[in-house]
């Protein structure tokens, strides 16, 4: 047994920062010191505390280290392990006291946490199932299939509220007992880990974190739904999660808990892995089983539904990653227990990946019901370089921008609804006074655009139109007819698009236009970006005092719209001027002034 | 385009490959990745010999290697840039680094360079959003980037 612990995170953010590195460094340095003994080093799932990353935490002391380099891992060790003493410099300063706190627990990051999905990343080791054994990993299965019928298994998800994470919040119990109810030769269990909002890596991290809640979770749902065969539909650009989850399936099927007649009983299952491609769609559920097939990720029309005919055209149950790592909790704990956390209509906690203009970006899990407010500002550590607080997307191209109106609204998924965004999958991107909204809902246009399927028409050829129309108001050529026409477009994408991602394309429109309808105005009307962004509508003049006359924005003027003497200020014939940006970006004096 | 000049060794790879699928339609993505691993890349030659193995019409195919964006039918450079353009490195500034390296590799998104070095591609969220802006060339990870840092950091590659 060791007597101290040195976890480092092995996520992708901080593998990209030599986590890897850190792990060999401590690994040595603890050798040469004769301390194999006694200090154990574990690399681990995300902590989620990305903006500080590569983490290193020790235990038992709950030391957490922050933005740890390979060149550190001497000090740790010979200070904290050896000479018990904390390595002080490498402790999270609180931004306000500048204090070093060094027990994460007391790290605004973590207060208002509550971790149920998330509850081992950064805790153990995501490559040896006797560590998740060893936190009651697997007992929900053995208790599911030893005691329970699938009816009663079902009854008691129903009861506990669980609500798929993967964006629409349908009622995770329903979907089972919809499944369930199907007779047929085979059926499926799917896990949905083709995550596709940019700026949301929840699944991921799960995965790369605790593969193994996910692999119980499917053979729990195999069991009520009656089927023998799982499959995880993972995205091809995360090789991290695939290999911790084909290290994790190889490892359930040594230890009898996949494969068949599980612990002895006469339920078998089988999982295997499927690989995405790179199509935004798939994540659709329709779409994912097309593909799952080996053809174009296409939706279909609902119904019928996957709980009836799906996979192979058998009934199909799909859920997302992040409602399946909440499945083992909920029996082990009870479904009044999961009752207790949350809304009215919204039980339990909901991961977010906290991302853009903020403090502390990162991953967190949070209970439903807490307001933006305490997310941004307590958990998120409030807005980069002290700016002011503009929006937050939620939901990602499916959802909208909310304003400071919103920040004290309790989210859960009705609240995000009626707010004209949606929970989605977490992703959640802080924006700041810099950021210019139509850009934004340009931003996410381009991606729809690039991401449709093509299959049905308002989505393929609506959402270009309005884009068309989003650049037209970037470059200064737009009317206020383009403002009800990007309205009237939407709508008829929201009611007639094929699939549930067509009908959400455009809130990011719709939600920039109810809340910054101001801005687009001035976009219209006066030409004018506030935040800057939209190059086209700047004006770009030269400060006399400050300019030298030294001529590199001259030469590099692709208009040759500057004229001056040489050491003589400068002067932009606005006639000539493409406002390309380029003298600004290349006056080293700050002479450049954009309005 | 080049024509891709298809070998019997060729072939005979892409006939392991369909067959340790068990030649089944079912498996067409898994195949495309594998046969994409060994080429780098999926050109019409390829993709004929794998219908062929597959005994499925070409069309189909090409169909499911032009709607995934993960499948490419132009060959990469020998460092692939891969510019995140997820919606934390486009508040982040992704657009500055794309123009920075534009600039320095005279090329644009989609290209490769003349010498074959560099190609440059923009790809959705890798969910690195903590080192944001950030860009991937081959499979190392350069985060918190600023334009100034791209001449620096594609020096390293040369």
């Amino acid at each position: 047994m060791y007597k101290m612990q040195l976890l480092v995170c092995g996520g992708t953010g901080c593998q990209a920062s030599a986590s890897a590195t850190i792990v060999e460094k401590l690994n040595e340095s603890l050798k040469a010191h004769g301390l194999t003994e006694d200090a154990q080093v574990v690399t681990t799932g995300c902590f989620g505390f990305c903006e500080k990353g590569p983490i290193v935490k020790v235990i038992p002391d709950n030391t957490f280290y922050t933005q740890v380099t390979p060149e550190d891992a001497e000090e740790i060790v010979t200070e904290h392990i050896l000479k018990g003493r904390k390595v002080n410099r490498l402790l999270y300063e609180n931004p306000e006291t500048k204090e070093h706190i060094s027990d994460s627990k007391h790290m605004g990051f973590y207060q208002k946490q509550m971790r149920i999905a998330l509850r081992n990343c950064g805790f153990i080791d995501p490559e040896n199932i006797d560590e998740y054994i060893a936190r009651d990993g697997y007992s929900a299965l053995a208790q599911v299939i030893t005691e329970l019928t699938p009816e009663q298994a079902i009854d008691m998800l129903k009861q506990s509220g669980l609500r798929g994470r993967g964006g629409a919040g349908f009622p995770t119990g329903l979907k089972w007992e919809f499944t369930r109810k199907y007779t047929a030769d085979q059926k499926y269990v799917v896990c949905n880990a083709d995550e596709g909002d940019p700026g949301a890596f929840m699944d991921r991290s799960i995965l790369e974190g605790d593969p193994n809640t996910v692999i119980e979770a499917m053979a729990i749902c195999g069991y009520c739904v009656g089927a023998t065969k799982g499959v995880v539909y993972i995205r091809a650009e995360y090789p991290l999660a695939i290999k911790r989850l084909e290290i994790a399936i190889e490892q359930a099927n040594e230890y009898g808990l996949l494969g068949k007649n599980i612990l002895g009983t006469d339920f078998s299952f089988d999982l295997e892995l499927r690989y995405g491609a790179g199509a935004f769609v798939c994540g659709e559920e329709t779409g994912l089983i097309a593909s799952m097939e080996g053809g174009r990720g296409e939706p279909n029309f609902k119904p019928p539904f996957p709980a009836e005919s799906g996979y192979n055209k058998k009934p199909t149950c799909v859920n997302n990653v992040e409602t399946f790592a909440n499945v083992p909790v909920i029996f082990l704990k009870g479904p009044e227990w999961f009752n207790t956390i949350g809304t009215e209509k919204s039980k339990g906690t909901k991961v977010f990946a906290l991302a853009g203009k903020i403090n502390n970006v990162g991953l967190i899990e949070v209970p439903m019901g807490i307001t933006l407010r305490e997310i941004i500002f307590e958990i998120g550590g409030g807005i980069k370089d002290g700016k002011k607080f503009k929006a937050v997307q939620t939901g990602g191209p499916s959802g909208g921008c909310l304003t400071e109106k919103h920040l004290d609204t309790p989210i859960d998924f009705d609240s995000l609804l009626a707010a004209g965004s949606m929970m989605g999958s977490g992703g959640m991107i802080v924006m700041d006074e810099d950021d210019c909204m139509v850009s934004i809902a340009k931003f996410y246009l381009e991606f729809i655009v690039e991401e449709s399927c093509g299959k049905c028409t308002p989505c393929r050829v609506g959402n270009k139109r309005m884009l068309e129309i989003l650049e037209k108001i970037c470059q200064g050529k737009g009317d206020m007819d383009d403002l009800d026409h990007l309205r009237n477009f939407a709508y008829v994408i929201r009611d007639t698009a094929l699939c549930g991602l067509g009908q959400t394309s455009p809130n990011p429109v719709l939600s920039t236009l109810d809340n910054f309808y101001d801005e687009y105005v001035a976009h219209v009307k006066d030409k004018k970006c506030e935040a800057k962004q939209c190059k086209a509508l700047a004006t770009y003049t030269i400060i006399p005092e400050a300019c030298t006359g030294c001529t590199v924005c001259a030469r590099n003027c692709p208009t040759d719209a500057i004229t001056g003497e040489r050491r003589q200020p400068h002067f932009i014939n606005q006639d000539l001027c493409i406002r390309c940006g380029v003298c600004y970006t290349k006056c080293k004096f700050n002479a450049i002034l954009v309005q | 385009m080049n024509k891709y000049e298809l070998k019997d060794s060729h072939k005979k790879t892409i006939k392991e490959i369909c067959e340790s699928f068990g030649n089944k339609h079912g498996e067409l993505i898994n195949i495309l990745h594998r046969t994409q691993e060994h080429f780098g890349y999926l050109p019409e030659e390829i993709q004929y010999e794998i219908a062929l193995n597959l005994d499925m019409p070409l069309a189909k195919i090409y169909g499911v290697v032009s709607f995934y964006s993960f499948f490419t039918m132009t060959p990469k450079g020998k460092h692939p840039i891969s510019i995140c353009m997820g919606t934390a490195c486009f508040v982040r500034g992704a657009e500055d680094i794309v123009q920075a390296l534009e600039e320095e590799l005279k090329i644009k998104v989609g290209q490769v360079t003349e010498d074959g070095k560099f190609s440059l591609d923009c790809l959705r969220c890798i969910g690195a959003c903590g080192l944001a802006p950030v860009i991937l060339i081959g499979e190392d990870v350069h985060g918190r980037l600023t334009p100034d840092m791209i001449p620096g950091i594609l020096k390293k590659y040369e």
